[in-house]
């Protein structure tokens, strides 16, 4: 708290008695002190507050202290606090399901796939959209590659379905060319994470990749113009320049992209999954909606969506501290 | 990445053209480098657009020609039938209704509350702003989950109610960051010192001299609301059972995904079931391309202030 012009570093009686009792230092004021005047000052801005803060309290702290309910038998009767507790039940139970191995290995392997592929093509397309002049094409190549991020995700996937239908989609027109037989791409669980992965390449790739145009507006021309009389090639300088240029921000995308390796979305995977393909489409989260939701399990589906928070927040924070430790830059300075 | 907060003020990329400006020739090895990187760039483009142009040249086109497959990167004996079809069906204007309200009002709700919580925070006055702004952060990196935030909308009653559409994903804490970092580099301290002395209260100030200087942001933090609102589907389908409150994406996703034909008479004539078959066909390309028409139309005029906004929450704070 620094003081601006209206807080005076006066003297307070408070002061003494909170303890800060180091003769040589001027007197401070005490933290409660300032509190005080704060509030009296600034009520107002106290009361605009206070909706929004309720909302986060009812929102996504009470659904916090409802996770208890993994740890009991959840009668809809007695409610999340009155439930009887059992413990790890639910817990020891989920991990001896057959199913555990699949939904951990096809939630990391869908994530795991997807940061790969998507983390190298925005910087390949931000670098080659900063290597060619302003211009219209420039431009086009720009608005129309980010147009797909605000395409819904419902859309996307339906797209997706046509344009991969056996019978009337492209792309087996395509590779009919070929003579190849036309293949029934979602009725194949060997072809679901690609689908997956390379629709979601097609969809965030411009968005991703003006992320790094702005990083590399920031590099100082004065670099290049220097590489360029020491002689130094396109490819180059994108090596020695634009590279180490957008190094931050590619490890904060990919601290974070690393971090959320299991808590990839629900929407997505739930839409593209069929009876077909499940085998390696059910990932965690489709797997709580159906238990939770569904079967209206809901101290199970609890218990497997905490065991997924634990993971991510352990994953995100030990990947933020390896990626600090490296390179000097995390999420947090 | 402070640096990116500049490309808030910088209205177009100053950057200097070295190319024009420098004598240097440029190498043999770097026009083919050029060249190739041209040719990168091309495929970019076509790759992404192709899919899009498909399915507008296969929603314009006559219903026997989709669902024979001929129709490639232009209608093929164009027809708008599809189209007629689409609007006079009742679950789908339905639906769009619903869309709009949820994303208006949702909207309206979202972004008041953000600047409520954002202007406050981002006063160096306002006590205890970094101990509430962990509080906000902790909830982007952990969170009670499915069934617990389920239980919450349930005891509040709000369970297939409009209210479950807006309310419960009312605040994104990303949009505060935005806000927040705009509020705390656009507005300067001797602004509001100016103003008490001029015996302006907090609100008073906020009103008439923050809210009309952030116009940008604003807008920006209510178009991300809009188009989120406008696609979102997994609100309504875990919070809505009855199909006169379904948004436009639950429709869609109905028709589109689980192939449930909306509005159709059943017939046992063959010729007729046919046609219906293939007029359900084409319909799903028409329903893409109408879904996403308002957020496409509007998309290119504020695709430039969308990226402002991303890059000011990219500033760590």
């Amino acid at each position: 708290m620094s003081a601006t012009f209206e807080v005076k570093p006066a003297p307070a009686p408070a002061a003494s008695r909170a303890g800060e009792t180091t003769a040589r230092k001027p007197p401070r004021t005490s933290r409660r002190t300032q509190a005080g005047r704060s509030l009296r000052r600034h009520w107002q801005l106290y009361l605009l507050i206070v909706v929004p803060l309720a909302y986060f309290v009812i929102f996504k702290y009470i659904p916090i202290a409802n996770a208890v309910i993994a740890f009991k038998d959840y009668s809809p009767v007695k409610g999340p606090w009155g439930s009887d507790w059992v413990g790890f039940k639910n817990f020891e139970l989920f991990f001896q399901n057959p199913v555990f191995w699949t939904l951990v290995k096809n939630t990391f392997l869908l994530s795991v796939y997807t940061v790969l592929a998507s983390f190298p093509i925005p910087i390949i397309l931000a670098i080659a959209l900063n290597e060619i002049r302003n211009g219209r094409f420039k431009k086009t190549v720009q608005l129309v590659t980010y147009a797909p991020y605000f395409i819904s995700t419902v859309v996307v996937v339906s797209m997706t379905i046509l344009v991969l239908s056996p019978r009337l989609g492209f792309v087996n027109d395509a590779i009919g060319l070929f003579g190849v037989p036309s293949v029934d791409f979602l009725g194949n669980p060997n072809y679901f994470r690609h689908i997956y992965v390379w629709s979601d390449v097609w969809q965030t790739t411009g968005y991703s990749a003006v992320i790094y145009l702005a990083a590399l507006s920031g590099i100082d021309p004065a670099l290049h113009e220097s590489a360029r009389i020491d002689g130094a090639s396109r490819l180059q300088r994108i090596r020695h320049v634009d590279l180490p240029g957008i190094m931050p921000t590619a490890v904060i995308i990919l601290v974070l992209g690393v971090g959320n390796i299991m808590s990839i979305g629900f929407e997505k995977a739930f839409l593209l999954q069929n009876p077909l393909n499940t085998q390696q489409s059910e990932i965690i989260a489709t797997y709580v909606y159906k238990t939770g939701l569904l079967n209206a399990d809901f101290s199970m589906a609890t218990a497997i969506g905490l065991f997924n928070s634990v993971i991510n927040l352990f994953l995100l924070l030990g990947v933020n501290f390896v990626a600090k430790r490296i390179t000097g830059n995390g999420l947090w300075s | 990445m402070s640096i990116t907060l500049q490309g808030f003020r910088r209205t177009a990329d100053k950057r200097p053209d070295t190319s024009k400006r420098t004598a240097i020739e440029e190498t043999r090895t770097d026009k083919i480098f050029l060249a190739g990187v041209k040719i990168m760039l091309w495929l970019a483009l076509i790759i992404v657009a192709v899919p899009l142009i498909y399915i507008v040249a296969n929603s314009f086109s006559s219903p026997s020609a989709v669902s024979a497959g001929r129709v490639l990167f232009w209608p093929i004996e164009p027809s708008i039938r599809a189209y007629k079809e689409a609007f006079s069906d009742p679950l789908i204007m339905k639906g769009y209704l619903n869309s709009f309200i949820y994303a208006i009002g949702g909207t309206l709700i979202s972004v008041t509350l953000t600047i409520a919580i954002a202007y406050p925070l981002s006063r160096r006055t306002f006590f205890g702003r970094n101990v509430i702004m962990s509080v906000l952060i902790f909830t982007m990196l952990f969170s009670g989950g499915l069934i617990p935030t389920y239980l919450v909308v349930q005891d509040l009653g709000m369970l297939n109610t409009r209210w479950a559409m807006v309310i419960p994903s009312a605040i994104g804490v990303w949009q505060v960051i935005i806000a927040r970092t705009f509020f705390r580099s656009t507005i300067p301290d001797e602004l509001y010192e100016a103003a008490t002395i001029d015996g302006a209260s907090d609100l008073r100030f906020l009103w008439s001299i923050v809210l009309p200087l952030s116009k940008p942001v604003i807008a920006v933090i209510a178009l991300m609301y809009a188009i989120f609102q406008w696609n979102s589907y997994f609100d309504a389908l875990i919070y809505l059972k009855d199909p006169g409150l379904y948004p436009l994406q639950i429709v869609l996703r109905n028709v589109l995904i689980l192939n449930t034909l909306t509005g159709s008479t059943t017939t046992t004539n063959l010729a007729q079931q046919l046609e219906q078959q293939q007029l359900a066909n084409v319909l799903k390309y028409a329903l893409i391309v109408i879904s996403s028409l308002p957020v496409l139309i509007i998309y290119p005029f504020v695709a430039r202030h969308f990226t402002k906004g991303v890059m000011v929450g990219a500033v760590k704070g």
